[in-house]
Protein backbone atom coordinates (compact mmCIF):
# COMPACT_ATOMS: atom_id res chain seq x y z
CA UNK A 1 0.00 0.00 0.00
CA UNK A 2 1.20 3.59 -0.51
CA UNK A 3 2.39 5.87 1.79
CA UNK A 4 -0.02 8.57 0.43
CA UNK A 5 -2.98 6.12 1.03
CA UNK A 6 -1.54 5.04 4.47
CA UNK A 7 -1.50 8.78 5.18
CA UNK A 8 -5.24 9.70 4.46
CA UNK A 9 -6.24 6.70 6.49
CA UNK A 10 -4.22 7.85 9.49
CA UNK A 11 -5.36 11.40 8.78
CA UNK A 12 -9.14 9.98 8.67
CA UNK A 13 -8.54 7.80 11.97
CA UNK A 14 -7.23 10.83 13.82
CA UNK A 15 -10.08 12.88 12.99
CA UNK A 16 -12.72 10.29 13.66
CA UNK A 17 -11.18 9.72 17.19
CA UNK A 18 -11.45 13.35 17.96
CA UNK A 19 -14.99 13.77 16.68
CA UNK A 20 -15.62 11.12 18.89
CA UNK A 21 -14.33 12.85 21.73
CA UNK A 22 -16.16 16.24 20.74
CA UNK A 23 -19.69 14.58 20.67
CA UNK A 24 -18.54 12.80 23.94
CA UNK A 25 -17.66 16.80 25.75
CA UNK A 26 -20.97 18.31 24.01
CA UNK A 27 -23.56 16.06 23.16
CA UNK A 28 -22.72 13.79 26.16
CA UNK A 29 -21.21 16.03 28.88
CA UNK A 30 -23.45 18.93 27.39
CA UNK A 31 -20.28 21.31 27.93
CA UNK A 32 -20.06 24.68 26.31
CA UNK A 33 -16.01 24.76 26.26
CA UNK A 34 -16.21 28.39 25.41
CA UNK A 35 -17.76 29.20 29.13
CA UNK A 36 -14.87 28.50 31.47
CA UNK A 37 -16.94 28.49 34.88
CA UNK A 38 -15.38 31.09 37.27
CA UNK A 39 -16.97 30.20 40.69
CA UNK A 40 -16.71 32.19 43.97
CA UNK A 41 -17.59 30.16 47.62
CA UNK A 42 -20.12 30.59 50.22
CA UNK A 43 -19.90 28.61 53.63
CA UNK A 44 -22.93 27.67 55.46
CA UNK A 45 -23.92 26.12 58.90
CA UNK A 46 -26.37 23.97 59.88
CA UNK A 47 -27.87 21.96 62.56
CA UNK A 48 -28.18 19.01 60.48
CA UNK A 49 -27.51 18.28 57.31
CA UNK A 50 -29.01 15.17 56.81
CA UNK A 51 -27.46 13.18 53.92
CA UNK A 52 -25.86 16.10 52.15
CA UNK A 53 -23.08 14.99 49.94
CA UNK A 54 -20.47 16.73 48.10
CA UNK A 55 -21.02 17.29 44.41
CA UNK A 56 -24.90 17.95 45.81
CA UNK A 57 -26.61 20.46 43.55
CA UNK A 58 -27.24 23.90 44.47
CA UNK A 59 -30.40 25.21 43.23
CA UNK A 60 -32.75 28.28 43.01
CA UNK A 61 -36.03 27.66 42.22
CA UNK A 62 -35.00 24.43 40.56
CA UNK A 63 -32.54 25.63 38.35
CA UNK A 64 -29.03 24.39 39.17
CA UNK A 65 -26.16 27.60 40.24
CA UNK A 66 -23.26 25.41 41.70
CA UNK A 67 -22.51 22.74 43.85
CA UNK A 68 -21.54 21.63 47.40
CA UNK A 69 -17.48 22.00 47.34
CA UNK A 70 -17.14 20.21 51.16
CA UNK A 71 -18.87 19.02 54.25
CA UNK A 72 -17.38 19.32 57.34
CA UNK A 73 -17.91 19.75 61.18
CA UNK A 74 -16.40 22.93 62.22
CA UNK A 75 -14.34 21.61 65.20
CA UNK A 76 -15.25 25.10 67.14
CA UNK A 77 -18.85 24.96 67.23
CA UNK A 78 -19.53 21.28 66.46
CA UNK A 79 -21.89 21.67 64.08
CA UNK A 80 -21.95 20.68 60.10
CA UNK A 81 -19.84 23.56 58.03
CA UNK A 82 -20.99 23.29 54.02
CA UNK A 83 -18.49 25.01 51.32
CA UNK A 84 -20.76 25.70 48.57
CA UNK A 85 -19.06 26.86 44.81
CA UNK A 86 -21.14 29.15 43.13
CA UNK A 87 -21.14 30.30 39.49
CA UNK A 88 -19.73 33.67 39.19
CA UNK A 89 -22.34 34.36 36.80
CA UNK A 90 -24.92 34.34 39.95
CA UNK A 91 -23.63 36.80 41.80
CA UNK A 92 -26.74 38.92 42.32
CA UNK A 93 -27.44 37.34 45.84
CA UNK A 94 -27.79 40.08 49.10
CA UNK A 95 -27.28 38.74 52.30
CA UNK A 96 -30.41 38.36 53.27
CA UNK A 97 -30.65 35.19 51.11
CA UNK A 98 -31.39 31.70 53.11
CA UNK A 99 -30.48 28.05 52.25
CA UNK A 100 -32.26 24.97 52.88
CA UNK A 101 -31.44 21.46 52.33
CA UNK A 102 -34.02 19.61 50.45
CA UNK A 103 -34.94 16.24 48.78
CA UNK A 104 -35.59 16.14 45.61
CA UNK A 105 -38.75 13.13 45.00
CA UNK A 106 -39.67 11.33 48.44
CA UNK A 107 -36.46 9.39 48.61
CA UNK A 108 -34.24 11.44 45.78
CA UNK A 109 -30.64 12.45 46.38
CA UNK A 110 -30.62 15.47 49.03
CA UNK A 111 -29.55 19.39 47.47
CA UNK A 112 -29.34 22.56 48.56
CA UNK A 113 -32.05 25.15 48.07
CA UNK A 114 -30.68 28.98 47.93
CA UNK A 115 -33.66 31.58 48.01
CA UNK A 116 -32.10 34.91 47.15
CA UNK A 117 -33.45 37.61 49.77
CA UNK A 118 -34.46 41.00 48.88
CA UNK A 119 -32.94 43.45 47.01
CA UNK A 120 -32.71 46.70 48.86
CA UNK A 121 -30.10 49.31 48.29
CA UNK A 122 -28.09 48.93 51.30
CA UNK A 123 -28.29 45.70 51.07
CA UNK A 124 -24.48 43.57 50.48
CA UNK A 125 -23.87 41.06 47.71
CA UNK A 126 -22.65 37.99 49.02
CA UNK A 127 -19.02 37.21 47.76
CA UNK A 128 -16.21 35.17 48.41
CA UNK A 129 -15.85 33.75 51.41
CA UNK A 130 -19.03 35.03 53.03
CA UNK A 131 -21.54 33.02 54.97
CA UNK A 132 -24.91 32.56 54.92
CA UNK A 133 -26.52 32.94 57.83
CA UNK A 134 -30.12 32.25 57.10
CA UNK A 135 -29.90 27.72 56.81
CA UNK A 136 -32.58 25.29 57.48
CA UNK A 137 -31.51 21.92 57.55
CA UNK A 138 -32.71 18.71 56.34
CA UNK A 139 -35.71 17.14 57.26
CA UNK A 140 -34.90 13.85 58.42
CA UNK A 141 -37.63 10.83 57.88
CA UNK A 142 -36.68 8.99 61.07
CA UNK A 143 -37.11 12.24 63.07
CA UNK A 144 -40.37 13.24 61.76
CA UNK A 145 -41.84 9.74 62.52
CA UNK A 146 -40.73 10.22 66.13
CA UNK A 147 -42.18 13.54 66.18
CA UNK A 148 -45.52 12.62 64.79
CA UNK A 149 -45.73 9.32 67.55
CA UNK A 150 -44.95 11.60 70.32
CA UNK A 151 -47.33 14.22 69.07
CA UNK A 152 -50.39 11.67 69.13
CA UNK A 153 -49.62 10.48 71.91
CA UNK A 154 -50.32 13.54 73.97
CA UNK A 155 -53.40 13.80 71.84
CA UNK A 156 -54.57 10.97 73.67
CA UNK B 1 15.77 -22.19 53.83
CA UNK B 2 16.03 -23.44 49.77
CA UNK B 3 12.22 -21.69 49.00
CA UNK B 4 13.41 -18.41 50.48
CA UNK B 5 16.48 -18.23 48.79
CA UNK B 6 14.41 -19.11 45.68
CA UNK B 7 11.89 -16.36 46.44
CA UNK B 8 14.80 -13.63 46.70
CA UNK B 9 16.24 -14.64 43.31
CA UNK B 10 12.71 -14.32 41.88
CA UNK B 11 12.72 -10.70 43.52
CA UNK B 12 16.14 -9.60 41.80
CA UNK B 13 14.94 -10.72 38.58
CA UNK B 14 11.81 -9.13 38.65
CA UNK B 15 13.11 -6.02 39.52
CA UNK B 16 16.24 -6.32 37.10
CA UNK B 17 13.71 -7.06 34.22
CA UNK B 18 11.83 -3.95 35.84
CA UNK B 19 15.13 -2.33 35.17
CA UNK B 20 15.84 -3.20 31.79
CA UNK B 21 12.24 -2.14 30.98
CA UNK B 22 12.53 1.22 32.34
CA UNK B 23 15.75 1.58 30.64
CA UNK B 24 14.00 0.76 27.24
CA UNK B 25 11.15 2.86 27.53
CA UNK B 26 13.69 5.62 28.74
CA UNK B 27 15.64 4.95 26.12
CA UNK B 28 13.08 5.14 23.55
CA UNK B 29 11.57 8.42 25.08
CA UNK B 30 14.24 10.74 26.20
CA UNK B 31 16.73 9.86 23.55
CA UNK B 32 14.52 11.24 20.50
CA UNK B 33 16.25 13.97 18.89
CA UNK B 34 14.27 15.48 16.31
CA UNK B 35 10.14 14.87 15.70
CA UNK B 36 10.46 15.59 11.94
CA UNK B 37 12.49 12.32 11.57
CA UNK B 38 9.99 10.37 14.01
CA UNK B 39 6.64 11.59 12.71
CA UNK B 40 6.58 9.85 9.27
CA UNK B 41 7.38 6.60 11.37
CA UNK B 42 4.89 6.90 14.36
CA UNK B 43 2.29 7.60 10.77
CA UNK B 44 3.19 4.38 9.77
CA UNK B 45 2.78 2.30 13.30
CA UNK B 46 -0.34 4.29 13.49
CA UNK B 47 -1.76 2.90 10.61
CA UNK B 48 -0.49 -0.81 12.10
CA UNK B 49 -1.79 -0.20 15.77
CA UNK B 50 -4.60 2.86 15.41
CA UNK B 51 -6.42 2.23 11.81
CA UNK B 52 -6.78 -1.73 11.77
CA UNK B 53 -7.74 -2.19 15.30
CA UNK B 54 -10.90 0.20 14.15
CA UNK B 55 -12.76 -2.47 13.34
CA UNK B 56 -12.78 -4.41 15.97
CA UNK B 57 -13.02 -1.06 18.16
CA UNK B 58 -16.25 0.06 16.91
CA UNK B 59 -18.07 -3.24 16.55
CA UNK B 60 -17.58 -4.01 20.17
CA UNK B 61 -18.44 -0.47 21.27
CA UNK B 62 -21.81 -1.16 19.41
CA UNK B 63 -22.96 -4.76 20.89
CA UNK B 64 -21.22 -3.79 24.49
CA UNK B 65 -23.54 -0.27 24.08
CA UNK B 66 -26.56 -2.09 22.52
CA UNK B 67 -26.40 -5.50 25.15
CA UNK B 68 -25.82 -2.56 28.30
CA UNK B 69 -28.89 -1.06 26.57
CA UNK B 70 -31.03 -3.88 26.53
CA UNK B 71 -30.08 -5.42 30.34
CA UNK B 72 -30.31 -2.08 31.78
CA UNK B 73 -33.80 -1.32 30.26
CA UNK B 74 -34.97 -4.92 31.28
CA UNK B 75 -34.16 -4.30 34.81
CA UNK B 76 -35.38 -0.56 34.91
CA UNK B 77 -38.33 -1.00 33.88
CA UNK B 78 -39.53 -3.16 36.37
CA UNK B 79 -39.15 0.19 38.66
CA UNK B 80 -41.16 2.28 36.05
CA UNK B 81 -37.03 4.48 35.96
CA UNK B 82 -36.58 3.48 32.39
CA UNK B 83 -35.55 6.82 31.60
CA UNK B 84 -32.17 6.57 33.46
CA UNK B 85 -31.18 3.76 31.00
CA UNK B 86 -29.16 6.79 29.46
CA UNK B 87 -26.90 7.67 32.39
CA UNK B 88 -26.80 3.97 33.02
CA UNK B 89 -25.23 3.27 29.80
CA UNK B 90 -23.58 6.46 29.52
CA UNK B 91 -21.47 6.12 32.97
CA UNK B 92 -20.33 2.91 32.51
CA UNK B 93 -19.50 3.02 29.12
CA UNK B 94 -17.07 6.10 30.06
CA UNK B 95 -15.84 5.39 33.90
CA UNK B 96 -15.16 1.70 32.94
CA UNK B 97 -15.87 -0.30 30.15
CA UNK B 98 -14.73 2.10 27.56
CA UNK B 99 -10.83 2.53 28.87
CA UNK B 100 -10.94 -1.01 29.91
CA UNK B 101 -12.69 -3.10 27.24
CA UNK B 102 -10.41 -0.94 24.92
CA UNK B 103 -7.12 -1.26 26.89
CA UNK B 104 -8.19 -5.05 26.61
CA UNK B 105 -9.02 -5.74 22.61
CA UNK B 106 -5.97 -3.31 22.10
CA UNK B 107 -3.70 -5.56 23.67
CA UNK B 108 -4.75 -8.22 21.98
CA UNK B 109 -5.27 -7.05 18.31
CA UNK B 110 -2.32 -4.29 18.82
CA UNK B 111 -0.09 -5.43 21.59
CA UNK B 112 0.66 -8.43 20.64
CA UNK B 113 1.06 -8.16 16.46
CA UNK B 114 3.73 -5.17 18.08
CA UNK B 115 5.48 -7.87 20.15
CA UNK B 116 5.46 -10.57 17.40
CA UNK B 117 6.74 -8.26 14.84
CA UNK B 118 9.47 -7.04 17.48
CA UNK B 119 10.24 -10.54 18.56
CA UNK B 120 10.33 -11.66 14.50
CA UNK B 121 13.02 -8.73 14.00
CA UNK B 122 15.08 -10.04 16.94
CA UNK B 123 15.08 -13.55 15.70
CA UNK B 124 16.63 -12.82 12.43
CA UNK B 125 18.91 -10.40 13.77
CA UNK B 126 17.18 -7.64 12.49
CA UNK B 127 17.83 -5.60 15.62
CA UNK B 128 21.71 -6.50 15.61
CA UNK B 129 21.55 -5.53 11.72
CA UNK B 130 20.41 -2.56 12.80
CA UNK B 131 23.02 -1.90 15.44
CA UNK B 132 25.33 -2.82 13.13
CA UNK B 133 25.21 0.16 10.46
CA UNK B 134 24.94 2.90 13.84
CA UNK B 135 21.18 3.14 14.02
CA UNK B 136 19.54 2.82 17.27
CA UNK B 137 16.54 0.25 17.41
CA UNK B 138 15.24 2.26 20.25
CA UNK B 139 14.67 5.00 17.99
CA UNK B 140 13.48 3.52 14.76
CA UNK B 141 11.46 0.63 16.50
CA UNK B 142 10.54 1.24 19.75
CA UNK B 143 9.91 4.88 19.67
CA UNK B 144 7.65 5.25 16.88
CA UNK B 145 5.06 2.29 18.05
CA UNK B 146 5.23 3.94 21.60
CA UNK B 147 3.86 6.83 20.50
CA UNK B 148 1.52 5.48 17.76
CA UNK B 149 0.35 3.54 20.74
CA UNK B 150 0.31 6.47 23.25
CA UNK B 151 -1.90 8.12 20.60
CA UNK B 152 -4.44 5.70 19.27
CA UNK B 153 -5.54 4.29 22.85
CA UNK B 154 -7.34 7.85 23.82
CA UNK B 155 -8.49 8.24 20.37
CA UNK B 156 -9.61 4.11 20.42
CA UNK B 157 -11.55 5.04 23.38
CA UNK B 158 -13.46 7.78 22.42
CA UNK B 159 -14.83 6.14 19.52
CA UNK B 160 -15.49 2.88 21.64
CA UNK B 161 -17.51 5.56 24.01
CA UNK B 162 -19.46 7.55 21.12
CA UNK B 163 -20.47 4.32 19.41
CA UNK B 164 -21.46 2.38 22.55
CA UNK B 165 -23.77 5.10 23.64
CA UNK B 166 -25.07 5.23 20.15
CA UNK B 167 -26.25 1.86 20.55
CA UNK B 168 -27.58 2.10 23.91
CA UNK B 169 -29.62 4.78 22.30
CA UNK B 170 -30.73 2.33 19.99
CA UNK B 171 -32.12 0.03 21.48
CA UNK B 172 -33.60 2.08 24.22
CA UNK B 173 -34.96 5.01 22.45
CA UNK B 174 -35.10 3.32 18.55
CA UNK B 175 -36.15 -0.30 20.02
CA UNK B 176 -37.90 0.00 23.45
CA UNK B 177 -39.33 3.39 23.05
CA UNK B 178 -37.95 5.52 25.84
CA UNK B 179 -38.57 9.00 25.10
CA UNK B 180 -36.02 10.75 23.36
CA UNK B 181 -35.59 13.86 24.73
CA UNK B 182 -35.35 12.36 28.59
CA UNK B 183 -32.80 9.92 27.70
CA UNK B 184 -30.45 12.88 26.44
CA UNK B 185 -31.52 15.05 28.87
CA UNK B 186 -30.95 12.77 31.96
CA UNK B 187 -27.79 11.86 30.68
CA UNK B 188 -26.37 15.43 30.34
CA UNK B 189 -27.53 15.82 33.90
CA UNK B 190 -25.51 13.01 35.05
CA UNK B 191 -22.01 12.90 33.04
CA UNK B 192 -19.29 15.52 34.68
CA UNK B 193 -16.82 17.01 32.56
CA UNK B 194 -14.05 16.47 35.43
CA UNK B 195 -15.41 13.14 36.65
CA UNK B 196 -16.61 11.30 33.22
CA UNK B 197 -14.42 12.36 30.75
CA UNK B 198 -11.59 14.10 32.17
CA UNK B 199 -11.01 10.53 34.20
CA UNK B 200 -11.30 8.31 31.27
CA UNK B 201 -9.15 10.25 29.22
CA UNK B 202 -6.61 9.43 32.63
CA UNK B 203 -7.40 5.89 32.22
CA UNK B 204 -6.55 5.30 28.46
CA UNK B 205 -3.93 7.29 28.41
CA UNK B 206 -2.55 5.21 31.52
CA UNK B 207 -3.58 2.20 29.74
CA UNK B 208 -1.58 2.82 27.14
CA UNK B 209 1.26 3.35 28.63
CA UNK B 210 1.29 0.04 30.32
CA UNK B 211 -0.25 -1.74 26.94
CA UNK B 212 2.76 -0.64 24.78
CA UNK B 213 5.38 -0.76 27.61
CA UNK B 214 4.75 -4.21 27.97
CA UNK B 215 4.27 -5.33 24.21
CA UNK B 216 7.53 -3.54 23.25
CA UNK B 217 9.65 -5.05 26.35
CA UNK B 218 8.24 -8.45 26.09
CA UNK B 219 8.91 -8.63 22.06
CA UNK B 220 12.53 -7.05 22.63
CA UNK B 221 13.28 -9.08 25.10
CA UNK B 222 12.17 -12.23 23.12
CA UNK B 223 14.30 -15.61 23.44
CA UNK B 224 15.10 -15.34 19.97
CA UNK B 225 13.02 -18.65 18.65
CA UNK B 226 10.15 -19.40 16.96
CA UNK B 227 9.15 -20.46 20.67
CA UNK B 228 10.53 -17.02 22.03
CA UNK B 229 8.71 -15.35 19.96
CA UNK B 230 5.35 -17.12 20.67
CA UNK B 231 5.79 -17.04 24.26
CA UNK B 232 6.26 -13.06 24.39
CA UNK B 233 3.07 -12.80 22.32
CA UNK B 234 1.32 -14.68 24.95
CA UNK B 235 2.81 -13.51 27.37
CA UNK B 236 1.89 -9.79 26.27
CA UNK B 237 -1.35 -10.20 26.23
CA UNK B 238 -1.79 -12.17 29.95
CA UNK B 239 0.11 -9.80 31.42
CA UNK B 240 -0.89 -6.48 30.08
CA UNK B 241 -4.52 -7.74 30.37
CA UNK B 242 -3.90 -8.43 33.94
CA UNK B 243 -1.80 -5.20 34.34
CA UNK B 244 -4.76 -2.82 32.98
CA UNK B 245 -7.50 -4.78 35.14
CA UNK B 246 -5.82 -4.20 38.36
CA UNK B 247 -4.46 -0.74 37.51
CA UNK B 248 -7.97 0.17 36.24
CA UNK B 249 -9.06 -0.92 40.20
CA UNK B 250 -6.36 1.18 41.90
CA UNK B 251 -7.29 4.17 39.75
CA UNK B 252 -11.17 3.82 40.06
CA UNK B 253 -10.56 3.74 43.76
CA UNK B 254 -8.38 6.64 43.45
CA UNK B 255 -11.35 8.79 41.14
CA UNK B 256 -14.45 7.50 42.65
CA UNK B 257 -13.29 5.93 45.99
CA UNK B 258 -13.54 9.23 48.38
Amino acid sequence: MNSRKIELLVGGFILAGLIAFAVLVIKVADIDPTQQAQQYQLTAYFDNIGGLKVRAPIKVGGVVVGRVAKVELDVTELVPKVTMSIDSRFNQFTDTSSVSILTSGLLGEQYIGLTPGFILDEENYLADGDVVEDTRSAVVLEELIGQFLYSSDEGE
Amino acid sequence: MDAIAKLGRYGIDWLARLGQAGLMLFGAIFTITSVKQLWPLVIKQLYHIGVLSLLIITVSGLFIGMVLGLQGYTILVDFGTEDSLGPMVALSLLRELGPVVTALLFAGRAGSAVAAEIGLMKTTEQLASMEMMAVDPLKRVVAPRFWAGMISMPLLTFIFCAVGIWGGHLVGVVWKGIDAGAFWSILNASVEWQQDIVNCVIKSVVFALVVMWIALFKGYSAFPTAEGVSKATTETVVHSSLAVLALDFLLTAWMFGS
